[in-house]
């Protein structure tokens, strides 16, 4: 984005001055609610902290005494980390190669449902057809669909195939090794649309009328209207939404389990973490620098892209 | 994309993806293992013909074990030309389900849970054991292990690991510097715990926190306590629910066990009162005996891996375990115990040759080689088990006299063996009484 066009959205919001959101707001700005969320904010990150200093602690450490003691008696070592990201053995951690994998599952399963969803959210926003309303209530009730009801559905349909009353409408699709990445990919994007058409159909369809009429008397198409005019005005909602698909790929555990499986060519960061433990859990102490190693990327992601996050969050709160 | 345009964020991900990518490169190398492919190939004869194929194999083992697993087949694979693509998960038994009714079974899974491999067979999702794997099991296990994975009459698959349950963990030197004498019989045992008190130690260390499956170490306590104080033919009918869970007879071994349980004088040294067993975790309720705070603790022999690191745990070492005396040894030798079992979702010749080749003593004696296994194998060669809690409990599993049965919350439906028998004992050691914690088991069993 080289310029960023000013928004009419906010003149809206902030309507009414004086009102309930600007008392609030006023209210939300004294010293007091200031210390208030500090002090929340250090409650909140104490456990994390507590992990951090854990994960530098020797194993017998760790598993005798709690983190504070930490500072009366100091004894460092970065043995954890070694463990999990270089370990000796094939299955003692090696999360650096697992790292990978996440990478590899998470880019497409964030970049499709965005442009799907953007797509989408055009067209249902500003194309004329008939049965888009019904289209949009449709999408829009699929969000309350659990995931957890399509996972053996979705299992066999890439494994058998659809067939309805003996005839193969759809063969099995057979996908081995690091085929299974699609599996994911699919998975991931069929089980984000939903949200993410509904959150980028508000933001698409608050675009000012007037904008989108004056570009089509200018001759413009609709791929040239989205690809000039819609995609740069939506930036922070697609940042908002690829930010919190992004962590909810990262973090997955059920979806990856099931359609990447737990081999070592597709499996995740997260499905290697909950085995590090060991099968009887002997080997908990890894789980400190496991976490540590899975935290970095979502960390980094969130605090570059945390501005559109705050931004998108606003924008799709007030709309609804 | 918009988003990155900007070179800031745009250098963060680049950097980002360059760091990854180094990270891989530095752990993929160590991938070289101990070749021993060379050795003769003769052994595997009646498994050739399978050249190139692949079987995928499904486990609850998963890490350091998991990779001594694919090391004990690697001759196997390498001689057939069968390779044995392997999966260890810790949600196996949900996730199992979840495969086979999605279509993507694995080929062959490590069911530990003979109630899970009787479902899966009722549903007529596992393929019967192919007449050479029912051949080689039965030329190889107990019949004792076999009625586990027999369906109505149909045979599934072989034992494949085994551990004994039927232990006490204790430390000779702290033994050896008080004098005390590793107890043979149950009356022995108990002086022992009297006198350990009188000394000013709480003889008994226990804990049965284990996250969502909290409670199954007592539920072994209760297994063992039945199989002592009753006839193995009274605990298969307990299993089976042939006699209601709270039958006069359950409620004898349930008490017996809160002699030492419930009992405050002997726990829970190093922790606190009888309440603290519901909230200290099972990987850490052995600790005290290595600091001297605990002198005995009930649990299986994989609790060999649980000890702090540095701990010796042999005869002469730190720690070591002994056979739970039983209380009438005219009675025979009861060991409680659990394993796994090899069963097939597929009956593919290439899916038969490994589950064959799994149940024959010379896989039983590759794997245990390897250390820290142990198997109810008739032809597991003792010699070839390192360490000594593994030799002590294939001693004990290949004892004439023992009489073994399977863990019994393995054996009852999930609901209940994995459910209310679980939380009945939590709430039966925070001081409800026996007779009303069996009753509300025995209405959860229909």
């Amino acid at each position: 984005m080289t310029t960023t066009p000013t928004r009419p959205a906010p003149a809206t919001a902030a309507a009414p001055p004086g009102g309930a959101a600007a008392r609030v707001r006023k209210r939300l700005n004294t010293r007091t609610a200031t210390v208030v969320s500090i002090i929340i904010a250090v409650l909140w990150t104490i456990p994390t902290f507590g992990l951090f200093i854990s994960s530098f602690r020797p194993e017998n450490d760790i598993k005798s005494t709690g983190w504070w003691t930490f500072f009366t008696d100091p004894q460092v070592t970065l043995e954890n980390y070694q463990e999990v990201l270089f370990g000796r053995t094939a299955s003692s951690g090696q999360l650096a190669s697992y790292f990978i994998n996440s990478l590899v599952i998470t880019l497409p399963s964030v970049l499709f449902p965005l442009a799907f969803a953007a797509l989408a959210a055009y067209a249902l926003a500003w194309i004329n057809f008939r049965g888009r309303d019904w289209i949009y209530i449709c999408v829009f009730a699929l969000q309350i669909v659990p995931l957890q009801m399509a996972l053996v559905p979705l299992l066999s349909f890439f494994s058998e195939g659809v067939t309805v009353g003996g005839v193969t409408l759809l063969p099995a699709w057979g996908l081995t090794g690091e085929e299974r990445f699609i599996q994911v990919w699919f998975a991931h994007t069929c089980f984000a649309l939903p949200l993410g058409i509904f959150l980028l159909h508000n933001f698409v369809s608050q675009l000012p009328r007037d904008l989108m009429e004056a570009a089509r008397v200018d001759g413009a198409t609709h791929p040239k209207i989205f690809r000039t005019i819609v995609l740069p005005l939506i930036t922070p909602a697609l940042a908002a939404f690829g930010i919190f698909q992004f962590l909810w790929v990262w973090n997955d555990l059920l979806v990856a389990l099931i359609f990447a499986g737990g081999g070592k060519q597709t499996a995740p960061l997260t499905v290697r973490l909950a085995e590090l433990a060991g099968t009887r859990g002997n080997e908990w102490q890894r789980l400190t620098s496991g976490a540590f190693v899975s935290i970095v990327i979502p960390l980094i992601v969130f605090l570059s892209l945390q501005r559109y996050f705050v931004r998108g969050l606003l924008s799709g709160s007030v709309k609804g | 994309m918009a988003v990155f345009s900007r070179p800031r964020q745009a250098l963060m991900l680049a950097s980002v993806l360059g760091l990854a990518m180094s990270a891989t490169a530095c752990g993929g190398s160590d991938d070289s293992k101990n070749n021993s492919g060379s050795g003769d190939c003769a052994a595997y004869e009646q498994y050739q013909g399978n050249d190139g194929k692949t079987v995928s194999i499904y486990a609850s083992i998963r890490d350091a074990e998991a990779d001594l697993l694919q090391q004990s087949w690697e001759e196997f694979s390498d001689c057939t030309g069968i390779e044995i693509e392997y999966e260890g998960s810790g949600e196996f038994e949900a996730q199992l389900q979840v495969r086979v009714d999605g279509g993507n079974a694995p080929d062959i899974a490590f069911v530990p849970q003979p109630g899970l491999l009787a479902r899966f067979a009722e549903s007529g999702k596992l393929k019967p054991a192919s007449a050479e794997t029912k051949t080689m099991a039965e030329k190889n296990y107990p019949a004792d292990w076999l009625k586990y994975s027999t369906v109505k009459g149909t045979f599934y698959g072989a034992p494949l690991g085994s551990n004994v349950k039927s232990f006490v963990w204790y430390s000779p030197k702290m033994f050896a510097e008080k004098g005390w004498k590793v107890p043979t019989t149950w009356a022995e045992l108990m002086t022992l715990s009297d006198q350990i008190a009188a000394a000013g130690t709480k003889p008994w260390c226990a804990g049965i926190e284990s996250g969502d499956a909290t409670g199954w170490p007592a539920t072994d306590w209760i297994e063992d306590l039945m199989l002592r104080t009753q006839t193995p033919e009274v605990y298969d009918q307990w299993t089976t629910h042939g006699i209601p869970f709270n039958d006069p007879r359950v409620a004898a071994a349930v008490d017996q066990a809160g002699q030492i349980l419930k009992n405050p004088k002997y726990v829970n040294g190093g922790f606190g009162d009888v309440k603290t067993i519901a909230s200290t975790s099972f990987q850490e309720a052995g600790t005290p005996i290595v600091q001297g705070k605990c002198a005995l603790h009930r649990q299986a022999s994989f609790y060999a891996n649980q000890w702090p690191q540095g701990t010796k745990v042999a005869e002469d070492g730190d720690v070591f375990a002994f056979y739970f005396p039983a209380i009438d040894p005219a009675k025979g030798k009861p060991v409680l115990g659990g394993g796994e079992f090899t069963v097939a979702f597929a009956d593919r010749p290439e899916v038969q040759a490994v589950q064959t080749y799994l149940a024959s003593s010379e896989y039983a004696n590759s794997r245990a080689k390897l250390g820290n296994w142990v198997s109810a194998n008739k032809g597991l060669d003792i010699n070839n088990v390192k360490n000594p809690i593994d030799k002590l409990s294939v001693q004990i599993l290949q004892d004439q006299q023992t009489t073994f049965r399977f863990d019994g919350s393995d054996l009852m439906p999930a609901a209940v063996g994995a459910g209310t028998f679980w939380k009945g004992m939590v709430d039966w050691i925070n001081g409800k009484d026996t007779a009303s914690t069996l009753t509300y088991i025995e209405n959860s069993w229909k």
